[in-house]
């Protein structure tokens, strides 16, 4: 594994690939944005493909919002240019308006009225027909699940129904682009699973693209084609959540011995596996894949040793954040795999 | 950049089309945020009332008698009214720096800001439900003052008049405070912010005639703007003399509607585009 690429290499690479069948709904390029003396934003590319979900994972203070409210046209750029289904975000930001739809961070519902009077206030601003504005509520309610409390004020809302009711307004207009900007952050477990349903069922229904912002790698792995990591303004890392988790050291299978010879039998096997000596135990390097499990347990079992327990870790959020976010102090990050990447955008 | 020119050619939508529905619906959400949470409505219709109530019952008697020329408590009914209704034009302005301050730190309003709408729907809206707020408590105080023992001698013009003078007043007044709602941080200073607006008739002719006040006080009460408006609201409710009040009154709600509408618009902007 190479570890002298600059990560953002591979970013850059993946935006300027070759263009797919599929047409690219947004489209980044050097975005920059400070405030005063803090750098939010430094240089980010961006290319998403129509009809897929792209998760922009990082921790808090990365410039995931920064950049939604620049790509959503609520604030510009100080440099670098942005098109959303081929419109500039600047200069053709009305256009850019028609075609988008933005679930924030915090629920942005009018906790004055009620979710219905809510979903027909969007209607009327998209100025849709009075009946259709009624029926698109109607229709809108009952596949969220909001039949029930519809005439209910919006303040009386779980946080859950509230993110709901969010997304349920966005989707009032029909938009074709989608911006999400942690929409499951202080869910409950239950709450979250809702939304990813709703969430993918967008697309594979009606094939919109949705742009995603979340703390959380499960969420990015669980609904995202591909994963852009962010740090510091910078995207460090970028590909599908199997390609990031391949990068990241913290998968590994744990293999306890009876006694140190089996240890040391099987260490000389497995080169690159960390000796636990105290634990009698050796950690190995692995996706968690079942091939390589069965990879791993072959090898064990050419070499006769009896191995007492066995436990998969797959990498998690700490994980990533603390290799792929780099503290200056977190082991040195291999960049991913720039070949892969544009292969599988060939492919498409 | 010329990306922009070769965008595709679907033109958009002219976003200005859509200024007076969208205003439209943004006043619709106002009034039924009024109708669901009548308690601003009705702080801004008890304090122009408790006023009328306090210097006609507590007051006015001996303010009557002070007035001159042998006045009773109900001359002094008559010389008061005009100044509480005055009072009454002013006191949206608390309930709609606090409603548009409350929608700009709330995440309805980015919202709003990603649709393709109207910008300036999101302001008018709340401008226009002010102007209908006010409207409602203007009939109110006047109805109160009716019963209580006001007696104008106008005529249906002169009443129109003073209407339209009012509604004015509570336009400039409404885009003033707009503008104080949508500057300050938090829901408390937008509401402390028009409290000083509203006070300034009572350094007018609101409530005693300024000549009764010492010379640095009457020197202001003259040349503020809300004493030319109440003279000239006495003038066409009771025929007393407007003079050169009237054109005096106009010019000001001219101002305050352009200070305030300009200054709306400026703090929107560098909201927008932070």
């Amino acid at each position: 594994m190479s570890t002298t690429n600059h990560p953002t290499h591979a970013a850059t690479a993946a935006a300027t690939a070759a263009p797919g069948t599929r047409s690219t709904a947004i489209s980044a390029t050097g975005l920059r944005k400070s405030y005063g003396d803090k750098v939010v934003l430094d240089g980010i590319d961006l290319r998403i493909p129509e009809g897929t979900i792209f998760a922009l994972l990082g921790p808090n203070g990365a410039g995931k919002t920064t950049t939604v409210e620049i790509l959503s046209t609520l604030i510009t750029a100080d440099a670098g240019d942005a098109l959303i289904a081929g419109h500039d975000v600047k200069a053709d930001a009305d256009s850019v308006r028609t075609l988008i739809g933005v679930t924030g961070q915090f629920a942005a519902v009018d906790g004055l009225l009620t979710a219905e009077e809510n979903l027909l206030l969007m209607a009327d601003l998209y100025h849709l027909s009075r009946s259709e504005g009624r029926r698109r509520t109607a229709e809108l309610l009952e596949r969220f699940d909001l039949t029930e409390a519809a005439r209910k004020n919006v303040a009386t809302f779980s946080g859950g129904m509230r993110r709901k009711l969010d997304l349920a307004m966005t989707l009032v207009g029909r938009p074709r682009i989608i911006f999400l900007d942690e929409p499951t952050t202080g869910l409950d477990p239950r709450s979250r699973r809702d939304m990813w349903e709703l969430i993918r069922d967008l697309v594979t229904e009606q094939g919109v693209t949705i742009f995603l912002t979340t703390q959380y790698l499960e969420e990015a792995d669980h609904l995202a084609d591909r994963i852009a990591v962010l740090d510091h303004g910078k995207l460090v890392a970028e590909g599908t959540a199997e390609e990031l988790k391949r990068l990241i050291p913290g998968g590994h299978v744990r293999v306890r011995f009876a006694d140190e010879a089996h240890l040391a039998t099987a260490a000389a096997v497995f080169g690159i596996a960390t000796r636990d000596d105290e634990a009698l135990a050796l950690q190995i390097p692995s996706d968690g894949s079942v091939t390589n499990l069965r990879a791993i347990l072959d090898a064990l079992d050419g070499t006769g040793v009896q191995a007492e327990s066995l436990t998969v870790h797959t990498p998690d959020l700490d994980d990533v954040f603390l290799t792929l976010t780099g503290k200056q102090n977190a082991p040195t990050v291999p960049a991913p795999s720039t070949a892969t990447a544009t292969q599988k955008e060939s492919t498409r | 950049m010329s990306t922009a020119t070769l965008a595709p050619a679907k033109p958009a939508k002219p976003t200005r089309s859509y200024a007076l529905r969208d205003s439209l619906t943004m006043l619709r959400r106002n009034i039924k945020h009024m109708q669901r949470y009548p308690s601003m409505t009705i702080s801004i219709l008890v304090m122009p009332l408790l006023m009328l109530l306090l210097f006609v019952y507590v007051f006015g008697g001996a303010l009557g008698a002070g007035i001159g020329a042998g006045g009773d408590r109900g001359d002094y009914i008559n010389y008061l009214v005009p100044g509480i209704i005055l009072m009454a034009a002013t006191s949206g302005a608390v309930a709609t720096a606090v409603s548009v301050c409350t929608d700009m730190t709330e995440g309805i309003v980015n919202r709003f800001r990603t649709m393709s709408i109207s910008r300036g729907s999101i302001l008018t809206g709340h401008v226009m439900g002010s102007v209908l707020q006010v409207a409602a408590v203007l009939v109110l105080v006047t109805g109160v003052s009716l019963a209580i023992g006001f007696r104008p001698d106008a005529s249906v013009v002169e009443w129109a008049a003073a209407a339209g003078l009012l509604l004015f007043l509570a336009f400039g007044m409404a885009w003033l405070s707009a503008a104080m709602g949508m500057g300050a941080k938090t829901v408390e200073s937008a509401s402390n912010a028009p409290l000083p607006l509203t006070f300034l008739p009572f350094l007018g002719s609101a409530v005693v005639p300024p000549e009764s006040m010492p010379t640095a006080l009457r020197w202001f009460a003259e040349y503020q703007p809300f004493t030319p408006i109440n003279e000239t609201l006495r003038g066409l409710l009771l025929g007393t003399d407007i003079g050169n009040a009237g054109w005096i009154a106009l010019a000001w709600c001219t101002a305050l509607a352009a200070l305030g509408y300009f200054w709306s618009r400026a703090v929107f902007n560098r909201e927008v585009t932070r």
